[in-house]
């Protein structure tokens, strides 16, 4: 891969002239000299030709990777790890890729002012993407230091090889570290996905389960969250919480806290914060503060699903075809019915927390989110200065499931901070984390539909209310369908969620499917994998029923067997549930699922995350619910907002189809999807009850 | 008031009252132990208090005088780790780990009383502690490994 592109940033504009761009001295005065590879659109590559002197646009890079003269490589990636263990599979791929070993290899994450903005750990496209660019970029760094050293000893680059850190030449044995041919080197090379480059026989690392990069730091306690982290000179804060949503503050009396040693109260328009120099100091203070608010009336719980209803608006089709009406007069059965879809939380186990500090009017916050180049954009926008002076640092962050998009603590933290003229931590309590970040939206889900005896899907109508329009296309064959989503006025916060609006679709239209079935008196497998054409779906399906032994497996008494499929953001996954129902109590026996996202990276990883997804579905499906009223969240405490737990676990067996001739999707959400309706469905096959809402068994009572 | 933790005697300038988790995490740098609810109910703030597993989120310093207390950063000896840290590191379990710690705390308590459990006991043992990342069967594979090693 000689290529004379790097040669064109040779010539650098004027300092001062750089603005948003990336030039070879910037860039090498972060990292000293080297080899670097940078992804970026096809666009910049385009016009980084011989013959033009364009700095690359920092937003138009995905990755870089950086082979110092010690040979040390480091990774620079805006990813963030929140226990996806995308900063072990991303190693895994650089390792093969420059054949070096993991110890090698320094991923720098989510430091907006040291990494590409990529846009944030979002929509499980870190693997797909981020994946493929740092695989390439590291393929075309291999290749560059092969030229490197074939043009050093005058050799053949075809015969040279990589291996261990080393270029070799087999012919005359000489042997080069890349570290050795990089030294006082400043080369910089943009590739992108239009780059030709060698293929590769398959990595030795990749598809194999490397242990977690950092484990041991987490074992001892050693890790850093944020929530443990201080830095020089540090407040506490706290925040004083209004009693409801959408409160106004009236007016308030802080000089019972003001007169605390240590403390200052910050007071902007409806936000009053304090400052302390240790966090029971700052807790005392905020309990001493009298103010009025003004409060007014909200939806509550009980007026929830009317309201999405009666607010949703027109909407949008996914998959319009043919004529329902016609559908519904082919039909030999027809069934119509409403699922109903509860707010839930995601409980990160680490709540929200920051740290933030003005030094000269350049505001950096320390903060776990998924969105570091988000949360800048916030705090920018927030005190109105330039984005580049703003930096956001994320540390390995105890999880988020896409919880922690938003910037809420950092703007707490920045705002003490910015008035006290010291750097001030905050972290959330629970009650905090329940209550002032957002939830997986409600929703209402009308289904109208239409089969024929033999099997037929004639008619399939589908209004998805608030959910969202993820995975609402039916992926069976119908002749007749709509999907439409339609937006409402949420009463509560709501934002991204591990399989958000998936799972509520698949939910309604898996358990819509098992009713189908049950009409025309069909095997539920049989029946899907007659209305199914994708191959994937039918593989996962098989994979599944066979596993589970779903035409063999002997039913116990008051014992139900259920199957549901769904595909989400590149994966698809079929789930087998048994369950025994006993009275008005529901026990999950087992779960079988298979599932299948092109070609695996981590096996080990992969299946953690698989079955993180079944665990977290299981409080999904069956008793996690957000209660509210009059804008107030009234179970806001783990006592009273039920999360699985170690005696909730049932048998859990997974298959995974390794598609190793597809590029590899991400895994860390459509895994949750049919974990409900395959439950759902065990139960109708249990008891003959169809239920409609989730969570199934609110209070674990079945009724 | 003395505490003592993790074998040293230790003087916290915290009053009486304070929580053990708040004096652990912010007079003494040990930040290993973890919040995560504040109501015993999460079991991230798990430390042995005389071996036993103790959610120091609700336990109040007064009544630690003259008491054993172990966290995370006390397990490894002499650049050794605790063996319920090597099978935790063996068996690669969790995901964010933010739970990691109350886990393995957990874990050995359960294995001094129980050297053997049988899966009942284990889970009877560790249903306080939650993993919202849902590793739960692979923490049971480590501690079965624990226990055999």
């Amino acid at each position: 891969m000689e290529s004379t592109a790097h040669k064109s940033l040779s010539t650098e504009p004027e300092e001062g002239a750089q603005g948003n761009f990336l030039n070879r001295r910037k860039f090498f005065k972060i990292l000293g000299g080297g080899l670097a590879v940078l992804f970026v659109s096809d666009d910049v590559l385009s016009f980084a030709s011989p013959n033009l002197n364009y700095p690359i646009p920092e937003n138009q890079i995905g990755a870089w990777v950086h082979i110092g003269a010690d040979g040390i490589v480091t990774v620079f990636t805006g990813k963030t790890e929140v226990g996806q263990n995308i900063r072990t599979s991303l190693a895994q791929v650089v390792a093969d890729e420059l054949r070096i070993p993991m110890s090698s290899i320094n991923l720098v994450m989510a430091d907006t002012d040291l990494v590409p903005n990529d846009f944030g750990t979002v929509g499980s496209r870190s693997t797909p993407q981020m994946g493929t660019q740092l695989r390439k970029a590291s393929a075309a760094a291999r290749e560059e230091l092969i030229s490197m050293a074939a043009a050093r000893w005058n050799s053949d680059s075809s015969a040279m090889i990589a291996q261990g850190g080393f270029i070799t030449d087999p012919a005359t044995k000489k042997k080069l570290s890349y570290g050795q041919l990089t030294t006082g080197k400043q080369l910089l090379i943009p590739i992108s996905d239009k780059t030709k480059l060698t293929p590769v026989s398959s990595g030795k690392l990749t598809g194999t389960s490397v242990k977690k990069v950092n484990i041991k730091s987490f074992l001892t306690g050693d890790h850093k969250y944020v929530s443990d982290l201080k830095v020089d000179g540090m407040l506490y804060g706290k925040i004083l919480r209004p009693p409801a949503y959408k409160s106004e503050l009236m007016d308030a009396d802080t000089a019972a806290a003001s007169v605390i040693p240590g403390v200052t109260v910050v007071k902007d328009g409806n936000f009053i914060g304090v400052t302390a120099k240790d966090p029971w100091t700052a807790a005392r203070a905020i309990k001493v503060i009298h103010a009025n608010w003004k409060t007014s009336p909200q939806k509550s719980k009980a007026d929830l699903f009317e309201h999405l209803k009666n607010t949703g608006e027109g909407g949008r089709n996914s998959g319009k075809e043919g004529d329902i009406s016609r559908g519904l007069a082919e039909a030999d059965y027809k069934h119509q019915s409403v699922y109903q879809i509860d707010y839930i939380a995601h409980v990160p186990l680490e709540p929200r927390a920051a740290i933030a500090s003005w030094d000269q009017g350049k505001l950096t916050v320390y903060t776990g989110t998924q969105r570091p180049f988000g949360v800048r954009d916030t705090l920018a926008g927030l005190f109105k200065i330039p984005k580049e002076i703003v930096r956001v640092i994320v540390p390995d962050t105890g999880s988020a499931y896409g919880g922690k998009h938003s910037a809420e603590a950092a703007e707490e933290a920045a705002k003490l901070s910015k008035a006290v003229g010291k750097p001030v931590k905050l972290v959330w309590t629970r009650e905090e984390e329940f209550t002032w970040a957002y939830f997986r939206p409600a929703g209402v889900i009308e289904v109208n539909s239409g089969v024929k005896k033999d099997g037929t899907i004639t008619a399939w109508d589908f209004h998805n209310y608030n959910s969202g329009p993820a995975a609402i296309a039916t992926p069976y064959s119908v002749s007749n369908q709509q999907n439409i989503f339609h937006p409402s006025d949420t009463p509560l916060k709501q934002g991204s969620y591990r399989g958000l609006a998936s799972t509520a679709n698949v939910f309604a239209r898996e358990s819509h499917i098992a009713d189908l079935a049950r009409m025309v008196k069909m095997d539920q497998l049989e029946f899907r994998l007659r209305n199914l054409t994708e191959p994937r779906f039918k593989a996962v399906l098989e994979a599944a029923a066979k596993a589970f032994g779903w035409a063999t497996r002997k039913k116990l008494p008051g014992r139900g067997f259920g199957i549901a499929t769904g595909f989400d953001k590149g994966g698809y996954v079929a789930a087998c549930a048994e369950v025994e129902v006993s009275g008005n109590q529901v026990k999950i026996h087992h779960i079988t699922e298979a599932f299948e996202c092109g070609a695996i990276i981590n096996p080990a990883h992969l299946h953690n995350q698989i079955m993180g997804s079944i665990v977290q579905g299981l409080g999904g499906a069956l008793f996690e619910s957000v209660d509210f009223a009059a804008g107030k969240i009234l179970n806001p405490s783990i006592s009273a907002y039920r999360v699985p737990r170690f005696s909730d676990l049932p048998q859990i067996e997974i298959i995974m189809i390794d598609r190793n001739d597809l590029p590899s999707a991400g895994a860390g959400e459509a895994p949750i999807i049919g974990v409900a309706p395959a439950i759902r469905n065990a139960i109708l096959d249990a008891t003959g009850i169809g239920l409609r809402n989730l969570p199934l068994v609110p209070g674990g009572i079945l009724s | 008031m003395i505490l003592k933790v993790n074998g040293k005697s230790t003087k916290v300038d915290a009053g009486p009252d304070s929580d053990l988790l708040t004096v652990l995490r912010e007079e003494l740098d040990l930040t290993g132990t973890k919040y995560g609810c504040g109501e015993a109910a999460c079991g991230a703030c798990m430390v042995l208090i005389d071996g036993t597993a103790t959610p120091s989120c609700i336990t109040r310093i007064n009544s630690l005088d003259g008491k054993s207390i172990e966290t995370i950063e006390g397990l490894e000896k002499n650049g050794k780790l605790h063996k319920v840290q090597e099978a935790f590191l063996e068996t690669d379990p969790f995901q964010c780990s933010y739970c990691a710690s109350g886990m393995i705390m957990s874990a050995i308590a359960l294995l001094s009383q129980h050297s053997d459990p049988t899966e009942p006991q284990i889970i009877e043992m560790m249903n306080r502690n939650i993993c919202r990342c849902g590793t739960y069967a692979n923490i049971i594979k480590a501690i079965k490994l624990a226990a055999i090693s």
